[in-house]
């Protein structure tokens, strides 16, 4: 059964149409590479996901749960569903560890020890563990996606998603935070990835996903997709992307 | 000698009313000269220069405007000056609004960035010059919301001359108090003529603060 | 008084009221804290009603901000005094002056507590919300400190405005410093050196505020 189902899913902001009858489905393990134009509907394909935006029609489905329904409890939905922003949106007056240890505790009422455990274990994991006790704004930038990952892996999510995670950073931090995402993809997690980091997608995910003016362009496994696309427009996208 | 409210007390207040504004006036252009000379002296390069305008300013934001009003009426007499509540309100306005405004228009000559000033030394031009042509044009544009939005503080702070004696608005109203006794009805129809006085101007600065964030 | 550059000053007179101006002190403290206690109050209950509150709610607190804002704190403390008597409640010059003070900040302070609110960016609330957080949760964790640092140094130099405010009251004879000021004249004949000397008091209070203020930042939002 699939993790992740989109079906004809349209969202619309104002007069503007974003999301077009996007229909996609997500299995357990699958790494997926979204790519496309600013615009194209890709970020907002994912927040419709974790219902950070309401969609106007469709269905889209969440380990059975249905997501756009008014009834549906998103608090415990989000528990489930971990999201890296592009601007990392660390807490800056919390440390690293509160940051971490935030939604465990309040959320899941974990104990104070057992948090600081978990975030000294998921710190470990993307490589930080010496800056528990340090605050965003002494980290660069690749350190604070870093620990915003390591902030969403703590609920323990079946589902991590990713908005452009490296677009804000410069060009030689990039390479680390792509190390843990790689990491993360060999245990096993299923990611949903909005990137431009073609090399990484042809490398890492299992699926890639073209999208254009708020359609599914085209899809098909990664490797062979981004090195011989069957469609103009992505052909096109891709020539633009890797000059 | 009780009588009602009618409508030649309403004409009574407007014609009050003027007052207000003419002391506002009088208030904003004399505050307007000392805050333009403590701006001025705030942006000197000459160190003692800077810090008795500091001090200045410090003194009248920490005083209450009551003070300086009274200090004013009883104390320009003891100097040899006739006094009348005037002179003592004109002169007490024009010291505390000075110092409001030297500090609003020393902020806004300091958002001007270092560099506008290096690029007029480098062009050979002296302290006054570099003001004169470079810095004030675009210290002017930030400087206005703010100025007009104090100009709203001083209208409301004539109300205070009341307590010299002063007949505007605000003493206008109580003496119609004292002879009509329908406080509620005189304080709220003097309360609407300051607001009509007043809004206006607030949204006014609203307005250029916005146009002024578009622009930059 | 004098009326030629000869006049010599006595401020002995003045001091020997001392005790008298102690008291008048005394209450403008009083005063002072209970409107910005009552008043920061008012503010944060406005702004959140202003923020999240049902259309309706929302354009009152507006209006109730402009009027405030828009009138002078003496024609609204004559009205709370001299007024409310004509619909029945009379009220001593004292209690008047502690509503008229926190009606008057309580407009100053919404909107200060909204600025302050507004200032996080909606990007903190999405992170806060995603990670399963309750909307209460999240402003008690993600937006209250910040916010609070935000409109920390308007607040403080709203409060010190306002404690130079309470002179106001002694229009209507509450026995503040200010008050006694004049008292003290006409007792005394000193009308210059009694309001230089209060003038004085005003700025030593209004530097220790300043001094509090900067000290309660530190302990409050300095990094441990």
């Amino acid at each position: 059964m699939s993790l992740v189902e989109l079906s004809h899913v349209v969202k619309r902001f104002g007069a503007n149409t974003v999301l077009d009858d996007v229909s996609l489905e997500v299995a357990p393990g699958e790494i997926i590479a979204v790519i496309g134009r600013s615009g194209s509907g890709k970020s907002t394909m994912l927040r419709c996901i974790n219902g950070l935006e309401p969609i106007q029609d469709g269905r889209i489905l969440f380990d059975g749960v249905v997501v756009n329904d008014p009834q549906t409890d998103l608090r415990a939905l989000r528990q489930r569903v971990g999201i890296v922003f592009q601007s990392y949106n660390l807490f800056p007056h919390l440390s690293v560890e509160k940051n971490i240890t935030l939604a465990p505790r309040v959320v899941k009422l974990m104990p104070e020890t057992e948090a600081r455990e978990l975030a000294r274990e998921v710190l470990r994991k993307v490589g930080l563990e010496e800056k528990i006790g340090a605050y965003p704004d002494e980290l660069s930038g690749g350190q604070q996606q870093r620990v915003a990952i390591a902030r969403s892996l703590a609920m323990r999510p079946q589902l991590m998603l990713f908005d452009e995670i490296t677009s804000a950073l410069d060009p030689e931090l990039t390479g680390e935070v792509l190390k843990v995402l790689e990491a993360m993809a060999g245990e096993g997690m299923t990611m949903l990835l909005v990137t431009h980091e073609i090399g990484f997608a042809k490398r890492v995910a299992s699926r890639v996903v073209f999208m254009h003016h708020g359609k599914i362009w085209e899809e098909g496994r990664a490797a062979e997709t981004l090195s011989a696309p069957r469609s103009q427009e992505l052909e096109t996208f891709l020539n633009a992307v890797l000059h | 000698m009780i009588r009602e409210f009618g409508f030649i007390d309403l004409l009574y207040l407007l014609g009050a009313a003027r007052w207000t504004v003419a002391l506002s006036a009088v208030a904003f252009i004399g505050g307007g000269l000392v805050g333009l000379l403590v701006a001025l002296m705030r942006v000197a390069p000459f160190a003692p220069v800077r810090w008795l305008a500091m001090l200045y300013v410090q003194a009248i934001q920490g005083t209450p405007l009551l003070a300086w009003l009274f200090l004013f009426y009883f104390g320009l007499p003891l100097v040899g000056l006739v006094v009348n509540p005037w002179i003592a309100a004109a002169t007490a306005f024009a010291i505390y609004a000075g110092a409001f405004f030297g500090e609003i228009w020393r902020g806004a000559v300091a958002a001007i960035p270092r560099t506008q000033w290096e690029a007029g030394s480098s062009l050979g031009l002296g302290f006054l010059d570099q003001l004169r042509y470079i810095i004030v044009p675009q210290a002017i544009r930030i400087a206005i919301p703010p100025t007009v939005g104090f100009l709203v503080q001083l209208i409301k702070n004539t109300s205070l001359a009341a307590a010299i004696g002063f007949v505007e608005l605000t003493r206008e109203a109580q003496i119609t108090n004292a002879s009509t006794f329908r406080p509620m009805t005189v304080f709220v129809i003097v309360a609407a003529i300051y607001f009509a006085m007043c809004f206006p101007l607030t949204q006014w600065s609203r307005y250029l603060e916005r146009r002024l964030h578009v622009a930059r | 008084m004098g009326d030629d550059l000869g006049y010599r000053f006595n401020f002995r007179d003045v001091f020997a009221q001392r005790e008298f101006l102690l008291e008048g002190l005394l209450l403008t403290l009083q005063l002072s804290f209970l409107a910005m206690a009552l008043g920061l109050l008012v503010g944060v209950t406005c702004a959140a009603l202003r923020l999240y509150g049902p259309r309706p709610v929302r354009a009152l607190v507006a209006t109730y901000v402009e009027v405030i804002r828009n009138t002078p704190l003496l024609v609204q403390l004559f009205l709370v005094f001299f007024g409310l008597p004509s619909l029945g409640i009379r009220l001593d010059a004292t209690t008047a002056s502690i509503i008229a003070l926190t009606v008057n900040l309580g407009a100053y302070a919404t909107e200060i507590v909204r600025a302050g609110l507004e200032a996080i960016p909606r990007a903190q609330i999405e992170a806060g919300v995603s990670l399963g957080l309750s909307r209460l949760q999240v402003f008690r964790y993600v937006v209250l400190m910040p916010a609070l640092k935000v409109m920390y140094p308007a607040l403080a130099s709203q409060f010190i405005l306002l404690m130079l405010a309470t002179s106001i009251v002694s229009q209507i004879s509450a026995p503040d410093l200010f008050h006694t000021a004049s008292i003290i004249q006409s007792r005394t004949f000193r009308d210059f050196e009694v309001y230089i000397v209060v003038a004085a008091l005003y700025l030593a209070l209004a530097l220790a505020f300043r001094v509090a203020f900067a000290g309660l930042y530190q302990l409050a939002f300095a990094r441990r």
